[in-house]
């Protein structure tokens, strides 16, 4: 039998605040354990929750921004369950009112669009982490730690429909929807920080078939790639299991990165009962149609439209506006650099090229590179491109350059004056080059005069080698056809 | 006249005029502690030496001029005190010092007034007599066999005692109104949202509502005017400026109109305490209320609306104890260690000797931890309550309890409505009886429960509720019962300002029998 799978995706993803949802705690990442707490978020005695407007504002962003119905009054609810890490013995989420519902998500696999809906977007408070085993922190096989930090951080939780059919499918939902929630400032959308958390489920079902079979839910993925790998390896996982006459079981399973493999987590055989309720401690939330108008308009340009704006105001191919629009920094990197030197595709193909390499390579995010501390603001590559415009440097050693700029944070002109770099656009200086190349290569001369354009390139090549490569290549050109 | 026989507004009056010293006054509610706590058993903690300091400073600032405040003051120990112990008068948190104080625990320090200590109350205000007391129980001053009635019983037996000017209380269902009937003082609840919550350990969250208990209606007003008002660290409470509360005390009742719902004076009210409400209408006629019988259909159900609400509430926020991060782990520590063995609910046999447990090793997992640590942690009534509201918020019984409970809450706040339409407010008595010995009712929850038959209504609907003196029967004070409609505090104070001028059932003294108990 032919099966096909259904995934659907339930996405937490960390609001861009300042402050907790319930408390005025920082949100930094990576602060020591348990530093960044209070009575309100360590769950004390008598502590109540206040909503935290700017939250609700982040919110309301990214329910719009994925085209959902944003509704005037939602409702707070206490999802009850007992784990170290959630201080009240309770969440504080949101269960059947909802901050928004209805949104959908268009994406393009395989150069067809595809509509992913979207159920909900409701927001809640995240939970501290444990720490197992000595896996961190000092924990140990006896006993485990908690780390409060992240305890009452903000987020939202964005649960689609199960429209997507493949991994690849799955994995372009998670793309797009971390560049749309990034182009809306809601979140700083990082996988591997845990800003955003992606869990799928996948189901098989006989192709042809509208029931949905029994879905399985992933966690652990840490990165786009590995949604995409977890769920190949699941759907075959599933298929070897139907496909011997066994049955899937409604289960949760961890992903190993290392192995390559899903393993069980813990099955479930009822459905969790969590005991909601509304959450006595907040009034209803009630929004002003005029707030959400005024948050619509403020929203800034999304993806789609910026990829189509590249093209039309920059005259750029379309995979380049597609490359570049990935993620809004990059784009406002773009845009920024072209401001200061109005080349577009020149900027296009180094940041295309060199830059987005160097990125991968250091790992650093394209938000970093705009941000104070950069070490390679639009300004240096504007400055990189007018060393070259203005033939200064040739095009291989602006890599050069880039490289260490972008590694070092110096200015590409410091770079190129301090170690001689600048190319030889003197003709009289190179005219006596030239002279001697001609007269130490009769050979190659007689060549070229007998008609054989190739013998050229020999007697540039000579020249470069003359002056370290330092010699303007078209000035050179010049020179030879003017001597010969 | 003793200091400890003055009110706490005459004492206020003396303070600011210079007449007597803070000092002098905490010594002499101190002295008074020390004399009769051991019958009455009102406090958890006395903060003597922090009260002596407090007073000491005070004094000293006052030299160069007069200074605010100055009055002693009790909270009942379900108000978080930062760095002193707060239990809730549970043994899970025995030992807890909490990093914060509550607003109403600020506000009243920040204007100067001082406090003398904790008072005891049913663990987690879960109870009508103070017997469920982690720790040990109250005494009514009245008959020190009888019981002060509960949750807030501690501070309603302390201030009948003399033992302080005036006490917070906090009512869930009445449990500032009821007991303020048993130990023959005045009990505010006011509207649902006036008075912060924020510090308040936490047991329904839709009803909990703090108030002063205090000797007399004048005070009360004073205190409301110091605790009331909105607290931005309280999202459900009242965006509304609170009114100078003490401008309402004029005995000008003429040409209001009560009603007298008929569900609250008919079965099961002792007829010595019905009695006394009518004699009490009577009072008021004479000041030119217009009493008239009239009905709140819903009130029937009002019991059982609580019994799901509360718990299922109850469940939830005591979830937090659970040994995690602070007060008591089971295998940790000693705690809890002392305080009588408690029978367990459903006939099991009681825990092992507490003692012993310090020498067991710690929990071989965490559900060991949560489950010991609750086990052991929780007296019978809170485990029973957290039993039902876990019940009633299970999937399959949400609709059936929970759900039902809060749609009949709405009908219940309809016949309110109805009535205040016709009414300026209502009156009733506090409870159906007057205090009953300790012990009566320990093993009879559903009896226990019937004593809050009166005050519940008025939690449920959120109505502001006023408790008074109206009276006695076999020597033992009756409680009348104000409700008004929300926001109303100043027409209910008016109201018992007025009957105040006109008995003196409140100035009477409790003979404070001699009995020793602890």
């Amino acid at each position: 039998m032919n099966y096909e799978a259904v995934i659907a995706l339930e996405v937490h993803v960390e609001l861009a605040t300042r402050s907790k949802i319930f408390c005025g705690c920082p949100t930094t990442f990576g602060a020591e354990p348990n530093t960044q707490v209070c009575p309100i978020c360590l769950g004390h005695p008598g502590v109540l929750p206040v909503l935290n407007r700017r939250a609700v504002e982040l919110a309301v962003r990214a329910a719009l921004a994925l085209n959902c119905e944003v509704h005037p009054e939602s409702v707070f609810a206490r999802k009850n369950y007992f784990y170290p890490d959630l201080p009240k013995g309770y969440q504080i989420t949101q269960y059947d009112r909802p901050l928004a519902t209805g949104g959908h998500l268009d994406l393009e696999v395989g150069g067809e669009v595809r509509r992913v809906r979207i159920r909900r977007v409701h927001l809640e408070e995240d939970t501290g982490k444990s720490f197992h085993g000595g896996d961190a922190h000092g924990s140990s096989p006896e006993h485990s730690l908690v780390d409060y930090n992240r305890a009452g951080v903000p987020l939202i939780e964005i649960v689609s429909e199960p429209d997507c059919r493949s991994p690849a499918e799955a994995g372009a939902y998670v793309e797009e929807l971390r560049s749309v929630l990034e182009y809306a400032g809601v979140s700083d959308v990082r996988m591997e920080e845990g800003s955003l958390r992606c869990e799928p489920n996948v189901s098989l079902r006989p192709v042809g078939s509208e029931r949905l079979g029994v879905p399985v839910e992933l966690k652990n993925l840490n990165s786009i790639r590995a949604v995409e790998r977890a769920l190949v390896y699941e759907i075959e996982r599933q298929s070897a299991l139907l496909a011997a006459g066994g049955e899937v079981r409604r289960e949760t399973r961890r992903w190993d990165e290392g192995s390559g493999t899903t393993r069980l987590m813990r099955v479930k055989e009822t459905a969790d009962d969590y005991r909601y309720f509304p959450e006595p401690d907040l009034l209803p939330l009630g929004l002003d149609a005029a707030w959400i108008e005024s948050i619509r308009r403020s929203l800034p340009e999304l993806r789609a439209a910026r990829r189509e704006r590249l093209v039309r105001d920059y005259g750029l191919p379309p995979y380049d506006a597609a490359v570049l629009t990935a993620s809004r920094s990059l784009a406002d990197y773009f845009e920024e650099t072209v401001r200061l030197t109005g080349d577009p595709k020149t900027v296009s193909n180094w940041l295309m090229g060199d830059v987005m390499r160097l990125l991968n390579e250091t790992g650093v995010g394209a938000s970093v590179l705009r941000g104070r501390d950069s070490t390679f603001p639009p300004a240096s590559l504007a400055e990189l491109v007018a060393l070259v415009q203005e033939g200064t440097i040739s095009g291989k050693m602006a890599k050069e350059v880039l490289e260490e700029a972008f590694r070092t944070g110096r200015s590409p002109r410091d770079l190129v004056r301090e170690k001689g770099l600048s190319q030889i656009s003197d003709t009289a200086e190179l005219e006596a080059v030239v002279d001697r190349v001609i007269e130490a290569s009769p050979a190659a001369v007689d060549e070229f005069r007998a008609g054989k354009e190739k013998a050229l390139g020999f007697l540039v090549g000579q020249v470069m080698k003359e002056t370290e490569g330092k010699a303007n290549p078209k000035l050179v050109n010049e020179l030879l056809r003017k001597k010969l | 006249m003793k200091l400890i026989d003055r009110t706490a507004s005459q004492l206020a009056t003396l303070l600011q005029d210079g007449e007597v010293t803070r000092s002098e006054v905490v010594e002499a509610f101190l002295d008074r502690i020390d004399a009769v706590d051991e019958s009455v058993a009102a406090f958890l903690h006395v903060t003597a030496d922090r009260a002596r300091r407090l007073a000491r400073a005070a004094d000293k600032a006052a030299e160069g001029g007069a200074t605010p405040g100055g009055v002693p003051f009790a909270l009942k120990d379900n108000m978080c005190t930062r760095g002193i112990p707060t239990t809730s008068g549970s043994r899970i948190l025995e030992g807890y010092r909490p990093p914060y104080s509550a607003t109403v625990a600020s506000r009243l320090e920040d204007a100067g007034f001082i406090l003398l200590g904790k008072t005891n109350l049913d663990e987690f205000a879960m109870g009508s007599s103070t017997e469920n007391s982690g720790y040990f129980p109250t005494a009514n001053p009245w008959d020190l066999r009888r019981v002060p009635g509960g949750s807030s019983g501690g501070s309603a037996a302390a201030v009948a005692a003399f033992e302080v000017p005036f006490a917070l209380g906090s009512d869930t269902g009445g449990s500032i109104r009821q007991p303020a009937s048993f130990c023959g003082v005045v009990g505010l609840k006011p509207t649902y949202g006036l008075v912060s919550r924020y510090g308040l350990v936490a047991f329904a969250s839709s009803l909990d509502q703090i108030g002063p208990i205090t000797r007399d209606v004048t005070d009360a007003a004073m205190v409301l005017n110091l605790i009331a008002g909105p607290d931005p660290l309280d999202s459900t409470s009242a965006r509304v400026r609170a009114p100078d509360y003490t401008q309402a005390l004029v005995p000008d009742v003429d040409g209001l109109v009560a009603g007298l719902p008929k569900e609250l004076f008919g079965e099961g009210i002792d007829p010595e305490v019905k009695a006394r409400v009518s004699e009490a209408a009577g009072v008021l006629g004479d000041l030119g209320v217009q009493v008239e019988e009239c009905s709140l259909p819903h009130a029937t159900y009002a019991l059982d609306m609580y019994y799901i609400i509360a718990p299922a509430e109850a469940s939830s926020n005591l979830a937090r104890y659970d040994g995690t991060r602070y007060g008591f782990r089971y295998g940790v520590g000693e705690s809890p260690a002392e305080g009588p063995a408690r029978p367990e609910p459903g006939g099991e046999d009681p825990p092992p000797g507490l003692a012993a447990e310090a020498a067991r090793p710690g929990p071989a997992d965490l559900l060991e931890m949560y489950v010991e640590t609750r086990r052991r942690g929780f007296g019978p009534e809170v485990k029973r309550r957290i039993m039902l509201g876990t019940y009633v918020l299970s999937a399959g019984y949400y609709d059936a309890y929970y759900l039902r409970a809060q749609k009949a809450r709405t009908l219940l706040r309809q016949d309110f409505e109805r009535a205040f339409s016709r009414y300026d407010f209502l009156i009733s008595p506090t409870c159906p009886t007057v205090a009953f010995p300790l012990g009566e009712k320990v093993d009879d929850p559903l009896q226990m429960y019937l004593a809050d038959l009166c005050t519940i209504p008025a939690s449920l609907a959120g109505l502001p509720a006023l408790s008074l003196p109206c009276g006695f029967s076999q020597g033992l004070p009756v409680g009348l019962q104000l409700m008004g409609p929300p926001f109303s505090e100043e027409l209910l104070l008016r109201v018992g300002f007025a009957y105040e001028q006109r008995t003196d059932h409140h100035t009477k003294r409790p003979p404070l029998l001699g009995v020793k108990r602890r």
